[in-house]
């Protein structure tokens, strides 16, 4: 904790590093950054207009409900992480595949859906998809935010393809040399060897994708799906439209992300540095 | 250039293809305007958020605790919390607790951030938490003896950091440094949720009047990757003319 003794001798900081050895951590610098925004913003929106419920009191009416739209955006990019890793795992290996047919349009879409913006890309999938896909009598509904999640899968399909290739080149060439002296077929080797060594390299980057889609999954909001952004927007509308509001209830929604987010990139850290390739 | 527009107009009568904002005058100076806005957005914020990287930079490497604690507590709130949440969050959270002040234009009372001022600061702040840790990876591999030679050649601190770190840390950071410009320039379309007239909100402006939906969305995509292009070409370019021959860093890819 940081005692307020500690919070007044600014100049002694560098002297009395020991003193505050327990307020070491970034995470609790960023969170504390965060919480004083909050509160700044709510002290200050208080002093403007009175004769409303406290914003305290507002937020704790509506957080289940903001909380419900956070999950919201965990299960989207949950879901776009899944389905973007299923199909770029193929997607990376068709890019080193010894035949050209297969591996320029896979180097081509990987590119193309790499360099594209998210926002466009997400636009297209919820404009342009159609609403429902009919396969003779079946008919499977296709509502917004299914239409979302491809749109958040796409980019991420082309970022675990470059992942996968970065990893499966980072494999020494000794191991392909040696499984082939062992009559390993190519696939065998693909699967059996190499593949199995790059979870290994690939899992920090991964994670750090995840966090890429779990932070633009709000960008759904903007196409109309309901997310926690959207949500929010609800429940200021929900209060009256009172301006003062705004800035604690964005920075609840900055909070919550803040928290999910940050040990997950602690650890990505982490892994990092434990599975570092040694030189 | 008349018969370039007459051209397009009569390719949409025989196709149903609508490239409107080519034949039609006010569309296309619409779309002109949304472009170089989007140009503007992307090479602003670019320099913003450098300087906000090497200022950060330098800062982290302070010899007050305080300093760098606070300069990590701002990288990874901007590192760990939706970019979007943060345009809307400056946007109308900020925005609205800023005063309003005279427009000396119209005489009208306007805020006193506008719209794009916001993008172009959320965007920059975003971008330089990036920026900052960066550098402190390209400034981390210049070697130590290097600082070692300098300070006996009797440089200061500063001077230390402007002549010999910096130089070869921007060699070292390029390809990350890149990679992160590149996605910002991507980004800068999030600027279309508080109605900054870029691009993006010029083209959804066309689409609901033409409803061309997917003509729009094409040329979208192909303007956006011709931007990355360019912007990766002249990153490619700035990478070979600031080669030292020689020298080989330590973080190198």
């Amino acid at each position: 904790m940081l005692r307020l003794r500690d919070a007044f001798s600014l100049p002694l900081v560098s002297a009395s590093e020991g003193a505050l050895r327990n307020w070491r951590r970034t995470e609790r610098a960023g969170l504390a950054a965060l919480l004083v925004v909050f509160v700044c913003s709510s002290a200050y929106a208080a002093t403007v207009v009175s004769g409303h419920d406290s914003i305290p009191t507002v937020l704790w009416r509506w957080a289940p409900l903001l909380l419900w739209g956070f999950l919201f955006n965990l299960v989207i990019s949950a879901l776009s992480m899944a389905l973007g890793t299923v199909a770029g795992v193929p997607l990376g290996i068709f890019q080193m595949s010894p035949n050209p047919l297969v591996s320029r349009p896979a180097i081509l879409v990987t590119q193309f859906f790499r360099n594209a913006p998210w926002l466009v890309l997400l636009f297209i999938c919820v404009l342009l998809l159609p609403f429902e896909l009919r396969i003779g009598t079946l008919r499977i509904p296709f509502p917004d935010w299914v239409k979302a999640v491809i749109g958040f899968a796409l980019p991420a399909m082309a970022n675990v393809a470059e992942i996968v290739r970065g990893a499966v080149l980072s494999v020494p060439s000794g191991q392909w040399e040696s499984a082939e002296s062992l009559c390993f077929s190519r696939r065998q080797t693909m699967m059996q060897i190499i593949l199995p060594q790059c979870i290994k390299r690939m899992l920090p980057p991964w994670m750090n994708l995840y966090s890429l889609i779990t932070m633009s999954s709000v960008n759904a909001s903007v196409v109309g799906v309901t997310e926690m952004l959207t949500i929010t927007t609800q429940v200021h509308a929900a209060e009256g439209s009172r301006p003062e509001l705004l800035a604690p209830l964005y920075s609840f929604a900055l909070i919550c992300f803040f928290i999910y987010s940050y040990p997950i990139s602690k650890w990505t850290e982490y892994l990092e540095l434990k599975y570092q390739v040694k030189e | 250039m008349q018969p370039i527009y007459d051209w397009f107009r009569l390719f949409y009568e025989r196709t149903g293809i609508n490239l409107n904002y080519v034949y039609d005058s006010f569309d296309r100076a619409r779309m002109i305007k949304g472009f170089w806005l989007t140009i503007e957005l992307s090479v602003v914020t670019i320099v913003i958020s450098i300087a906000i990287g090497v200022f950060g930079a330098w800062l982290r490497g302070s010899r007050f605790t305080l300093v760098r604690r606070c300069v990590d507590g701002f990288i990874s709130a901007f590192r760990n919390t939706p970019p979007l949440v943060q345009i809307y969050f400056f946007y109308f959270g900020l925005g609205y607790l800023l005063p309003r002040v005279m427009d000396p234009a119209t005489g009208a009372m306007a805020p006193m951030v506008t719209n794009l001022e916001w993008a172009i600061l959320s965007l920059s702040l975003f971008a330089g938490a990036f920026n900052i840790e960066i550098f402190r990876a390209g400034i981390e591999a210049v070697p130590k003896s290097m600082l070692e030679a300098a300070e006996s050649l009797g440089y200061t601190r500063s001077q230390i950091y402007w002549y010999i770190v910096l130089p070869l840390a921007i060699r070292n950071c390029l390809p990350a440094l890149g990679n992160n410009l590149v996605n910002l320039v991507k980004t800068t379309n999030l600027a279309y949720a508080i109605a900054v007239p870029e691009l993006m909100y010029v083209s959804k402006e066309i689409w609901s009047d033409a409803t061309n939906v997917r003509e729009m969305m094409i040329t979208l995509l192909i303007i956006y990757i011709l931007l990355v292009a360019v912007l990766v070409a002249g990153l490619n370019r700035l990478e070979r003319a600031l080669r030292i021959p020689g020298y080989i860093h330590a973080g190198g890819h």
